[in-house]
C-alpha cells in the first residue's frame, strides 16, 4: 500500500528534482491527452521539448523567446519571496513598450546613440508607474495585489489596442492598425550577423547574475528572504514591509518593462494589436521552474522558450493547433505545482498490517 | 504514592535501548527507562539534552533509530500521533494548537480523532471539569483565556482519551505559581487513578513536589535515576550539567547611575483583534540597575517590548528616552543603533528566523551596531565570525553557525539569542523572559550575563513571569497588569506575597471566583 509521509525537514534534492520530474510528467500527460484526440502524440512531444534544443538552427529563436521571460520571471520571483504576489506583469510589460514606443514616436526624426538608452529607461520606468498602483494600494489600503495587478493588465491591453487604433496609428501605414516602423537608431543592435539574437539576450544574463548577487550578498536580498519567511522576525530586525512591497513591485514592474521595450524595438520593431503574446503570464511558470532563484530561472526560461518555438514546429509537423502551446505550458505548472509535495512528503511503500 | 515495586505488574511503559540521529547530533543514544502505572516520572536534563527528542518518539512524532518500546509488557511500533493516542498516550505539548477565535468546546472537538456528536462532548466535557474540579467554561473564547485556562484545554483534550500516559513537555514554564499549584493537583488526581506521567521540566523544585522519580539525560544518554523527593534541587543540577552549579555574583554597586531609559505617558491601542492597550506606562531605567517587571502573561507584556523596541513606534518623540534623546518616533534599526536592543519572548519567528542559519540570524539585529555588512554588502567572514563567537561564549549545543536555527533545541536557542543581542554591549537591553525553557546551568550563564552587563553601566529591563528570576536579578520591580505599570519599587522592601498579589490582578481575582464555583 502506497503512504504520504511527512518529511521532518523539507529535501532539498527534491527541491531541484520537482522541476524536472514535472517536465517529465507533463512529456507523458501531453503524449496521452494528444494521442487519445487522435493526433501523433509521440512526435508532437518530440516537436514541443526535444526539436528546439536539439536543432541548432533554433537556439537563436530560443534565446530571442527566453531574454524577456528571463528578465520578467526575475523580478516576480525576487517579489515572490518577499510574499509579494505580482500576477500582473504582462500588463507592466505592454506598458513599458507603450512608453518606450512614445519616446520612439516622438523622435522620430532624429538621430543618435542616446535615443534607444532613452526609450530603455521610458519602458522600465512605464512598467514601474503600472507596478506602483497595485504597491499603493497594497500598502495603504492592504488591497490584494494579486487582484488589482491582474486587472491593470486589462486595461494596459485595452490601452495598447487604442493607441494603435487611433492616435499612434501609422500614417502612412495603409490604415493598419499599428504604429511605425522604428527607424534604426530606435531598433535593438544585433549581435549575430544576419539573425534576431539582439542585444537583450546578454542583457538578461548580466541581470541575471546581478539579481543572484543582490539576493545572495545585499542586505537588501536580505530584507525580502526575512519578509518573506517571517514577517514578526523582519518588524524585529528594522526591516519594513511596505518597503520591501514597493521596492520588489517596481522591480518588478521595471524589468517587466524593459523586457517589453525589447520585445517592441527588437523582434516586433513597432506596437501592433498582436503584441501581447502572455509572456508576463508565461513568466509565472518560469519563476516557479526556476525554483524562484536568479540562476534557475536561466534555465526555466529556456523550458519555456522552448515550448514557444516547439509550438511552432508542432503545427507545421503534426499539425497540432497553436492552442496546443498554452496547454503544454499550463500543465507543465499543474505538474510541478502537484510534484512540490514531494518536497515535504515522501511516498513510503508499507505492507498493509495483518 | 510510592508504593513497593510489584514485579508481577508489567510496567505501563519500557523503553530499551533507544538511540535517535540528527545530522551531526546523536539525540538520544542508548536509552532505556521504564515507567509503572499511576508513577509520576520526571525526565531531566540540559537544553538539548534529548528529552523533547524522546518524548516524541514515545508520542509517535518522531521514529527511533534503534531500540525498542513496550507498552504494558509487549513491544509495540507507535508510527504516529494517532497511533499513540489509539494506545492511550496524550501529550500536551509546550506550545498549544488552539483556534483563538473559537470557543473551548470547538477547539477540543477540533482535536479529535472521530467526530463525536457534540452534545454527548459537553456532556463528557462536563464530566471530566467536575470529576478533576477544573475551572474552565466550555463556551467561552480561548482568547479571553489565561495560558493556564489554555493548557487545561488541552489536558481535557487528552483526558477525553481516557489515557494511559500523559506527556507534559515544559508544562509551567509559562504558568503563575498559583495555576502550578492547580495543575499539580489535577495531575496527582489523574496519576492516582492509575494514569502514568511522563514529566519534563527545568524547575527542580517543581519536579521535588511532584515526581515519584526522576531520569536524568545529559547528551542524549541516560547519567543517573533517582528519587526526587529525597535528592536535593543543587545535587539534581549538578548531575544534569557533570559539573558545579555557578552561583550569581551580584559584583555592581547598584542604584545610582545616570538615566538610561526614560520612558513616560507611553500609551498605544493594541494590536487588533486581541491586542492588549498600554496606558500611561511610565518608568526609568539606570546604568548599573536591572529593573524587573513582572506579571500574569497577556497583560501587555508584548505590546511594550514592541513599543520599546520600535516595531510599533510611539505617538510622540519623548515618550520614550534613551540617554536623554527622544526616539519614541524612531524605527527598530535607528533605536538599535543608538544602543537600545530588545529580545522578544518568542524566539521561532520573532526574535530568529527559524529557516535561516544562525550565521544568517545574527544579520538580523546585529548589522546595525557590528560591521556585519558595510554598504549593505554581507560579509561573510565578519557574519560567520560573530555567530562563531556567540556559539562559543555562550556554549550553544549545535553543529556550527551553519545550522538551521529550527534545528536548535528551544533552551539553545535562546542562549544564542541573548548572545547575540549582549554581545553587541547595548546601552539598554529589554528582554522577555530571558531563560524561558533554558535549563539550570544556563540560566544561571545568561542571568549572570546580565549582571555583568549592567555592572559595565548598561541598564537591563526584565519582563518576566518567574518571580524567582526576578527576585534573584532585579533591584527595583514593578508589575504589569491589565496594560498598566505600578510604580517600580526596590527589591529588598517588598514581600513575595505582595508581588503575587499585585501580579494576581483581575485574573487571579477571576479564577478565585470560578474555583468557588466548581
Ligand atoms: N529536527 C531536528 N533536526 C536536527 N537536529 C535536531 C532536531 N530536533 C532536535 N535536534 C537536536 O537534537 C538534540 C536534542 O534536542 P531536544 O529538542 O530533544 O532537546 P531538549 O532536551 O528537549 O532541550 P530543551 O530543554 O532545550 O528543550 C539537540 O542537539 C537538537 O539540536
Ligand atoms: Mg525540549
Amino acid at each position: 500500500m502506497l503512504e504520504w509521509r511527512r518529511r521532518r525537514e523539507p529535501s532539498t534534492p527534491m527541491l531541484w528534482l520537482s522541476p524536472l520530474i514535472a517536465i517529465g510528467l507533463t512529456m507523458l500527460a501531453g503524449m496521452l491527452v494528444f494521442t487519445a484526440m487522435g493526433y501523433d502524440g509521440f512526435h508532437a512531444v518530440g516537436s514541443i521539448f526535444v526539436t528546439p534544443f536539439a536543432e541548432p538552427q533554433r537556439w537563436a529563436d530560443i534565446g530571442v523567446k527566453a531574454a524577456p521571460l528571463v528578465l520578467i520571471a526575475l523580478g516576480l520571483a525576487i517579489g515572490f519571496r518577499a510574499n509579494v504576489w505580482n500576477i500582473g506583469a504582462e500588463g507592466q510589460y505592454v506598458m513599458g513598450a507603450i512608453a518606450g514606443t512614445g519616446v520612439a514616436l516622438a523622435t522620430y526624426d532624429m538621430s543618435g546613440w542616446w535615443i534607444l538608452p532613452a526609450m530603455a529607461l521610458a519602458g522600465i520606468l512605464g512598467g514601474m508607474a503600472w507596478a506602483a498602483i497595485p504597491a499603493l494600494l497594497r500598502v495603504k489600503l492592504q488591497v490584494s495585489e494579486i487582484l488589482t495587478s491582474l486587472m491593470l493588465t486589462y486595461v494596459a491591453v485595452q490601452f495598447l489596442f487604442f493607441l494603435v487604433r487611433g492616435p499612434w496609428k501609422d500614417p502612412d501605414g495603409f490604415n493598419f492598425p499599428q504604429t511605425r516602423m522604428f527607424t534604426a537608431d530606435q531598433t535593438l543592435p544585433t549581435i549575430m550577423e544576419g539573425s534576431l539574437v539582439h542585444i537583450g539576450i546578454p542583457v538578461a544574463l548580466l541581470l541575471a547574475v546581478i539579481a543572484w548577487l543582490l539576493m545572495e550578498k545585499t542586505t537588501a536580498g536580505y530584507a525580502v528572504k526575512v519578509v518573506g519567511l517571517a514577517p514578526a522576525a523582519a518588524r524585529h530586525g528594522g526591516f519594513s514591509a511596505a518597503r520591501t512591497t514597493w521596492a520588489t513591485m517596481l522591480l518588478s514592474g521595471g524589468l517587466a518593462g524593459l523586457a517589453g521595450l525589447f520585445e517592441a524595438a527588437g523582434p516586433f520593431g513597432q506596437l501592433t494589436p498582436q503584441f501581447p503574446v502572455g509572456y508576463g503570464f508565461t513568466a509565472i511558470i518560469v519563476a516557479f521552474l526556476g525554483r524562484l532563484s536568479p540562476l534557475g530561472i536561466i534555465f526555466g526560461g529556456l523550458v519555456l522558450a522552448g515550448t514557444y518555438v516547439g509550438g511552432e514546429i508542432a503545427q507545421s509537423t503534426v499539425r497540432l493547433p497553436q492552442a496546443a502551446t498554452g496547454l503544454f505550458q499550463a500543465m507543465l505548472l499543474f505538474m510541478l505545482l502537484a510534484t512540490d509535495v514531494l518536497v515535504r512528503w515522501r511516498i513510503v511503500w508499507k505492507r498493509r498490517a495483518a | 504514592m510510592n508504593q513497593p515495586r510489584e514485579q508481577e505488574v508489567p510496567p505501563r511503559l519500557a523503553l530499551a535501548h533507544i538511540s535517535k540521529s540528527f545530522p551531526g547530533v546523536k539525540a538520544n543514544d542508548d536509552i532505556s527507562l521504564s515507567v509503572r502505572p499511576g508513577e509520576i516520572h520526571a525526565l531531566l536534563g540540559e537544553n538539548g539534552a534529548g528529552k523533547s527528542t524522546l518524548v516524541k518518539i514515545i508520542y509517535g512524532v518522531q521514529q527511533a533509530d534503534e531500540g525498542t518500546i513496550s507498552w504494558n509488557g509487549s513491544p509495540v511500533s507507535i508510527p504516529s500521533p494517532k497511533a499513540a493516542r489509539r494506545l492511550g498516550i496524550g501529550m500536551v505539548f509546550q506550545h498549544f494548537s488552539l483556534f483563538d477565535a473559537m470557543t473551548v468546546i470547538e477547539n477540543i472537538a477540533l482535536g479529535l480523532d472521530e467526530a463525536v456528536d457534540r452534545e454527548a462532548l459537553k456532556g463528557q466535557v462536563a464530566a471530566i471539569l467536575q470529576s478533576y474540579s477544573l475551572p474552565l467554561d466550555p463556551e467561552r473564547e480561548v482568547h479571553t483565556l489565561s495560558v493556564g485556562e489554555r493548557q487545561r484545554i488541552e489536558i481535557v483534550r487528552c483526558l477525553l482519551q481516557k489515557p494511559k500516559l500523559l506527556i507534559m513537555d515544559e508544562p509551567t514554564s509559562v504558568l503563575t505559581p498559583q495555576e502550578v499549584e492547580r495543575l499539580f493537583a489535577t495531575l496527582r488526581q489523574i496519576a492516582a487513578e492509575g494514569c502514568s506521567i511522563l514529566y519534563i521540566s527545568h524547575k527542580l523544585s517543581e519536579i521535588k513536589a511532584l515526581c515519584d522519580s526522576a531520569t536524568i539525560l545529559r547528551g542524549g544518554r541516560v547519567v543517573a535515576t533517582c528519587d526526587p523527593k529525597v535528592e536535593t534541587t543543587r545535587r539534581m543540577a549538578e548531575l544534569m550539567i557533570g559539573a558545579e552549579l555557578r552561583r550569581i555574583e551580584h559584583g555592581r554597586a547598584s542604584g545610582a547611575g545616570a538615566v538610561r531609559l526614560a520612558v513616560s505617558g507611553l500609551s498605544l491601542p493594541g494590536a487588533p483583534p486581541f491586542g492588549t492597550d498600554l496606558r500611561e506606562i511610565a518608568f526609568e531605567a539606570r546604568a548599573g540597575e536591572i529593573l524587573g517587571i513582572a506579571g500574569v502573561a497577556g497583560n501587555g507584556q508584548a505590546e511594550l517590548l514592541t513599543a520599546l523596541s520600535g516595531e510599533r513606534p510611539a505617538t510622540a518623540p519623548d515618550a520614550i528616552r534613551l540617554d536623554g534623546k527622544p526616539i519614541g518616533l524612531e524605527g527598530a534599526g535607528a533605536r538599535r543603533t543608538l544602543g537600545l536592543s530588545c529580545v522578544p519572548e518568542e524566539r521561532n519567528g520573532h526574535a530568529a528566523v527559524p529557516d535561516f542559519s544562525l550565521a544568517e540570524n545574527g544579520i538580523l539585529t546585529a548589522r546595525h551596531r557590528l560591521p556585519l555588512a558595510p554598504h549593505g554588502i554581507i560579509s561573510r567572514g565578519a557574519v560567520r565570525r560573530f555567530a562563531d563567537g556567540v556559539i562559543k561564549l555562550f556554549d550553544v549545543r549545535t553543529t556550527g553557525s551553519a545550522a538551521p536555527a529550527r534545528s536548535l533545541s528551544g533552551g539553545n536557542l535562546q542562549k544564542f539569542i541573548m548572545g547575540r543581542e549582549i554581545g553587541q554591549q547595548p546601552a539598554v537591553l529589554v528582554v522577555s523572559q530571558p531563560t524561558w525553557g533554558v535549563d539550570a546551568g544556563a540560566a544561571a550563564a545568561i542571568r549572570q550575563e546580565l549582571v555583568d552587563l549592567a555592572a559595565k553601566g548598561s541598564a537591563v529591563v526584565v519582563i518576566s513571569q518567574d518571580l524567582d528570576e526576578l527576585l534573584e536579578l532585579a533591584d527595583r520591580l514593578c508589575v504589569i497588569n491589565e496594560g498598566r505599570l505600578s510604580t517600580p519599587r526596590p527589591v529588598a522592601s517588598l514581600g513575595i506575597d505582595e508581588i503575587g498579589l499585585m501580579m494576581g490582578g483581575i485574573h487571579g481575582a477571576g479564577e478565585q471566583a470560578e474555583a468557588a464555583h466548581a
